[in-house]
């Protein structure tokens, strides 16, 4: 690893004071499992760490009558055991598919929605981008995306909580690069998909930093969270989906579905969310959402299996946020 | 030579202070600076949990943690698991139940283990499978591992149970007297 600066502050400002507004001189260190591992690989050298870990307002967990206000240094099994995560179903699946008793005790709510592509070529140090896309459409691709892979980016979003999140509704509060400066930010639109090296597939400058998620109060709107993964192990899912429905006399009149580990961003799936509105979530609807999110797919050499996957990650999704049997584990 | 930070932490219950870089990990600084070695370095990233040691109670892979993030944590590692002179009913089922060959995995299942069965006394075979899922053992195949872990929860149980009837003390105490 190459030596930097360790810097611990107290308060939200303090931490503005010691982030630079230059790429690659700062980062934020939250629970560390995955800067960490970056650091080592020396795939980011920062010259200073700015830890959160003393700065007490970001491990807080508020509610009151219309929200629930996440810190970013919560963590996840904090978040899950918090008896707020009932109101949200999706939230508390998703974390509870982690299978690792020290990632959900290490690792936080900011760090889960900040950790960098698991991309293998991007962790090979070869960018986020490897060759403007080359690397992985003449390499290996099994575990890229099928959706929004058309530009040069063709990683997955590795969140496991962003499909919920956005799903969800949830903002975030982001800091910087001034100390009053406030942004209050639809989770969907964090993420975006970079077309040169120099973008960072968030938005966010390396001045500002995530403080809190906001969660709107889901107001009689059911949720699930499913994964589908290669056997029990700890690793990431190969595709997931969450889905929040809202059901009046046996219809659904608003949804939203969003696919994860399938595109460079959370993919919300307009055609899935088309499908299903104005139907009873029954088997055979929540199927043609699913088949009506894998229609718009474009696989690459290595991964047609993921569309599949998304298909039934989308309809068991529905099924489960209904209380209905998924038939799937 | 890169500046080094002072760190005060409390280690299996010793005030213990140390000297480090800020780029050298908890796990570095055990083996390397403290000479306490149980903790393993199994892939030095997070995968395999070898490393795994509690902090503040939670368990934390300790290659993925800067030493000077554990400056007034309380730090527990495999050689704070044992009660002086006796193993932990943990340590104890490992060794009578053959849950170990090459033993590199052990420390840190052991730990991940406490934490769990401090959760969680009477997990299932899938539960105590999925929530060790971070810990990765190359010989044993695992059983033997799951099978000691259940035994010795049952072991935890009956001796809490043992405890709160043979003496005058209120069973709520004597359980967090156990858990100590
Ligand atoms: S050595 Fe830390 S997880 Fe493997
Ligand atoms: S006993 Fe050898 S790795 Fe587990």
């Amino acid at each position: 690893m190459k030596a930097f600066e360790y810097a611990a502050p107290r308060s939200e400002s303090e931490v503005l004071e010691l982030l630079s507004g230059e790429a690659g001189h700062t980062e934020v260190l939250a629970g560390g499992t995955d800067l960490v591992g970056l650091m080592k690989k020396m795939i980011v050298t920062p010259d200073r760490v700015v830890s959160l870990s003393r700065v007490a307002s970001l491990k807080k967990i508020e509610a009151d009558s219309t929200a629930v206000r996440v810190g970013a240094m919560v963590s996840l099994d904090e978040l899950a055991e918090n008896p707020v995560s009932e109101f949200y179903p999706a939230i508390r699946q998703a974390i509870d598919e982690i299978a690792s008793l020290q990632l959900r005790s290490q690792g936080t709510l900011g760090g889960e929605l900040c950790q960098r592509p698991r991309c293998w070529y991007f962790r090979d140090g070869h960018g986020l981008l490897a060759a403007r896309g080359k690397d992985v459409v003449e390499g290996d691709s099994r575990f890229h995306a099928i959706f929004g892979n058309a530009g040069p980016a063709k990683f997955v979003c590795p969140s496991r909580l962003a499909p919920a999140l956005v799903a969800l509704d949830a903002r975030l509060r982001i800091l910087g690069p001034h100390s009053n400066d406030e942004t209050l930010m639809p989770l969907e639109a964090f993420y975006r998909t970079p077309k040169s090296e120099r973008e960072r597939e968030f938005l966010l400058d390396p001045n500002q930093f995530v403080a809190q998620v906001i969660l709107p109060h889901p107001e009689g709107r059911l949720s699930a969270s499913y994964e589908v993964r290669h056997g029990a192990g700890p690793e990431y899912p190969l595709v997931s989906a969450a889905s929040s429905i809202l059901v009046e006399r046996g219809r659904v009149v608003e949804a939203r579905v969003v696919l994860g580990q399938v595109a460079p961003t959370p993919w919300i799936s307009r055609e899935a969310i088309d499908a299903i509105v104005g139907r009873p979530v029954t088997p055979e609807t929540a199927e043609a959402a699913g088949e009506a999110a894998a229609s718009v797919a474009t696989p690459l050499r290595d991964n047609e299996y993921k569309v599949r996957l998304a298909k039934v990650a989308v309809k068991r999704s529905l099924l489960k946020a209904a209380g209905l049997e998924t038939g799937g584990f | 030579m890169a500046k080094k930070t002072h760190v005060a932490t409390t280690i299996n219950g010793e005030p213990m202070e140390f000297l480090c870089e800020a780029r050298q990990s908890l796990l570095e600084v055990l083996r390397d600076n403290l000479a306490m070695t149980g903790s393993k370095e199994g892939c030095n990233n997070g995968n395999c949990g070898a490393c795994t040691v509690l902090l503040d109670g939670q368990p934390v892979d300790s290659c993925l943690v800067l030493a000077v993030e554990a400056e007034g944590a309380e730090i527990t590692t495999v050689e704070g698991i044992a009660d002086d002179s006796r193993l932990h009913p943990i340590q104890q089922c490992f060794l009578e139940e053959a849950a170990l060959q090459c033993g590199v995995c052990t420390p840190g299942f052991i730990v991940t283990a406490k934490a769990l069965l401090d959760r969680n006394p009477t997990p299932s075979e899938h539960e105590i499978r999925f929530q060790l899922a971070g810990n990765l053992c190359r010989c044993t195949g695992y059983d033997k591992i799951i099978r000691a872990v259940q035994d010795a929860g049952k072991r935890m149980a009956a001796e809490a149970r043992g405890a709160s009837t043979t003496t005058n003390g209120s069973p709520a105490r004597q359980q967090q007297k156990q858990a100590t």
